[in-house]
């Protein structure tokens, strides 16, 4: 029996798996989710900037992390819309461009935010480093226009922002080592504040950053994301899909305990 | 989302599960799909926006005398342009002046800004909790509360920590006697940030399954039912 | 002049680099603005070059008939698809948008998201408690994978009121452990990482620099 667990076939699995995000997804399960601090800091964070601040978006994601960064992207954009913080928004990642366009586009409509005044899209510039250097200099010398090609010069949001001196906050919502470029080039020589939320696979690494203050605040993941939307007061897909989130967690947990007994139990069998 | 788009989407995502049960002719196709979808999307987004604004319209502006000043851009565009000479094997060598820039620009910009955000700031977050061992007041006259035994205990694993995950890393010495056991030390912290790795994968994965789950079962399954109402 | 010419150049524009960091002299900082502003010109050539690397591979799987050398149509036939709609009418056009939504995000999202099918089958058959570190590796990933989910609170808090030790043991322990352990042994992990990583990035740095480290000129003479 337990020789046959343990080279069970991999699609029963699979099965196990697949069933265990339908089943809960049928139920719609509420479970409570409690704050976490750096999730708690960055929310603040911006909570506590006047109305009239300017953060910076950035959307270095792309289709493949969507799951955990667009609700993130949609909380936020919803606590700056709602408190009239002005979102400067833009990529380093190709495959995030029209990912984001289209979220921010469908947030603001559903916030009446207006294009221009209250947010403005940048769009994607290719060489990471260079794009956040550049921008320290002047946002304008790497951005000349916005994504659907209007002058930075005639978006009345942009009028006084040349430079970082102007952005209030940069948040980097991330799936790959983004968060380390804009720490080592535009905290470190510009002086800029910057928060991150990250995929579930960076989060680890962040943690240095957050001690040292270098990063202000982090949102975690799908976990994060729910947090941020509990904060905010409008729960959506974070928080529905964090209590599915529960049910594969057990599974995984439970997998792994049948996993070692079978393979310990075998072994001593095996043995004598 | 429209009709059409949900049944495409939804077609393409079963396609790439069918590589659950095994290979298959749907699933190498929707693989391939992707991958020239994707690039196609690439080269469009780096022709509008990167070639066109950063290096076509300032070399325009420059021939075309709108802004002379501008005319230095021939020298990055120049450096640029070398990077086609891979495709010539006689004058593939050409590519390393473009590389070699990059790469000086690269490493210059790197080491005082790394050594500042990397060795400097967490050298000062490792040592910092000592400062707090009792109570301080900051600038602003706020008082500060010293640490708990709690947290002084977690400042010292935290010092204990760094110094043996350094320690197993360094290997200019030989890992024999005091060395060794602090490099087991080292090796026990890092499989500790190994196994929350892990788990925080797993929450990440799980995610983007939990998406495209409620995709399928949301907009594309509900649409049988938009279909039939259409229908009847 | 084709090994010494690049070197110098990496000397040069190295050098200049550090330089014009800590000078706050205008001339100083008017060259480290134009060599970011260079070097953001030169980036999209690299990109352009992948692209026709890439088409060139599959041109060559066509002609050689490798296995599965069919399939290099499917490739050009979405790449040219987009290409044909988004160079002309740019990416913010109805059709190129509607391919991206509901083509390329569908395509990617699902692919990784079948990595969740194979970390579980994963989980169950190689993750064995074979050695301490082995263990510590185990424990840690099941005790943050409970504190990620709400339900890993809930099943502790109930345990606790069921047997009565929830007036001894804090509450919420799963997430309270979770963030103690990322906090913590995580943090000191990760900052030993961090720190090597960038000892050896900035000795690497100087290295090319110098002209020591010099792999990236390739092979030949």
């Amino acid at each position: 029996m337990f020789s046959r667990l343990v080279n069970m076939d991999r699609r029963y699995v699979f099965i196990l798996v697949a069933l265990a995000v339908i089943i809960p997804m049928l139920f719609s399960v509420s479970l409570p989710v409690s704050i976490s601090e750096p999730t708690q800091n960055l929310y603040d964070y911006i909570e506590n900037l006047p109305k009239g601040s300017t953060i910076m978006l950035a959307f270095d994601y792309g289709p493949s992390s969507l799951a955990e960064l667009n609700p993130m992207a949609r909380a936020l954009l919803i606590q700056c819309f709602r408190k009239g913080v002005n979102v400067v928004a833009l990529t380093l990642y190709a495959d995030g461009t029209t990912l984001a366009s289209t979220l921010i586009k469908e947030v603001a409509e559903e916030m009446n935010a207006i294009d221009g005044e209250d947010y403005v899209f940048l769009g994607f510039r290719p060489g990471a480093t260079q794009v956040i250097l550049g921008m320290g200099t002047e946002i304008a010398g790497v951005f000349e226009t916005d994504l659907s090609g209007k002058p930075l010069s005639e978006i009345p949001m942009m009028k006084d922002i040349v430079n970082y001196d102007q952005i209030d906050l940069l948040v980097d919502l991330a799936s790959s080592a983004t968060p380390d470029a804009w720490i080592i080039y535009a905290n470190v020589q510009y002086n800029l504040k910057i928060g991150a939320g990250v995929t579930g696979v960076m989060i680890s690494q962040m943690f240095p950053y957050l001690q040292t203050g270098q990063l202000v605040g982090l949102m975690s993941g799908i976990l994060g994301a729910a947090e941020y939307e509990n904060l905010v007061g409008m729960p959506a897909k974070g928080m529905q899909w964090i209590n599915v989130e529960s049910f594969v967690h057990l599974l995984v947990v439970l997998l792994v305990v049948i996993g070692n007994i079978a393979y310990f139990a075998h072994r001593s069998r095996e043995e004598t | 989302m429209d009709l059409i788009g949900i049944w495409v989407a939804a077609f393409l995502t079963l396609c790439i599960y069918s590589f659950l049960y095994r290979d298959n002719p749907l699933y190498r196709f929707a693989e391939h799909l992707f991958v020239g979808i994707s690039v196609g999307y690439g080269i469009v987004l780096s022709i509008h926006q990167g070639f066109l604004p950063l290096a076509w319209k300032p070399f325009w502006e420059a021939i075309t005398f709108k802004d002379p000043s501008g005319l230095w851009v021939i020298i990055p565009i120049a450096f640029g342009l070398l990077f086609f000479a891979r495709l010539s094997p006689k004058h593939t060598w050409l590519i390393r002046y473009p590389i070699a820039v990059l790469i000086g620009y690269g490493s210059g910009i790197a080491i005082p800004n790394v050594l500042r955000a990397n060795i400097f700031e967490q050298t000062r977050g490792t040592l910092q909790p000592f400062g707090k061992m009792t109570e301080t007041i900051a600038a602003n006259g706020d008082t500060i509360p010293a640490l708990s035994t709690f947290e002084i205990f977690g400042a010292i694993l935290m010092v204990i920590g760094v110094i043996c995950t350094l320690t197993y890393f360094f290997f200019s010495v030989e890992h024999r006697g005091p060395i060794k056991g602090l490099s087991k030390v080292g090796i026990a912290f890092l499989m500790i940030g190994f196994g929350s790795a892990f788990g925080n994968t797993v929450m990440g994965r799980v995610a983007l399954l939990i998406q495209r789950v409620d995709f399928l079962m949301f907009d594309w399954i509900a649409s049988f039912g938009t279909i039939f109402n259409s229908i009847f | 002049m084709k090994r010494q010419i690049p070197l110098a150049l990496c000397f040069l524009f190295g050098i200049v680099m550090i330089i014009t960091q800590f000078s706050p002299h205008p001339v100083s900082k008017s060259i480290y603005e134009r060599v970011i502003s260079g070097a953001l010109i030169i980036g999209p050539f690299a990109l352009v070059l992948a692209t026709i690397t890439l088409i060139q591979t599959h041109i060559n799987r066509i002609q050689r008939r490798t296995e599965h050398w069919g399939y290099s149509f499917v490739v050009f036939a979405g790449l040219i698809t987009m290409v044909a709609i988004g160079v002309p009418f740019g990416p913010e056009n109805p059709i190129f948008v509607w391919l991206y939504r509901n083509v390329q995000v569908p395509m990617d999202a699902t692919m990784f998201s079948l990595l969740a099918f194979f970390i579980a089958s994963a989980a169950y058959r190689a993750f064995r408690a074979r050695s301490t570190e082995a263990t510590l590796l185990l424990v840690t990933a099941l005790i943050v994978m409970l504190g990620n989910v709400p339900v890993g609170d809930l099943i502790w808090n109930s345990l606790l009121s069921l047997t009565g030790l929830d007036s001894i043991i804090s509450q919420n322990g799963p997430s309270s452990a979770r963030g103690w352990i990322l906090d913590n042994p995580n943090l000191s992990a990760r900052r030993g990482i961090i720190l090597g990583v960038s000892l050896g990035v900035i000795s690497q740095s100087i290295r090319i620099i110098l002209g020591i480290e010099r792999s990236y000129l390739g092979g030949g003479d």
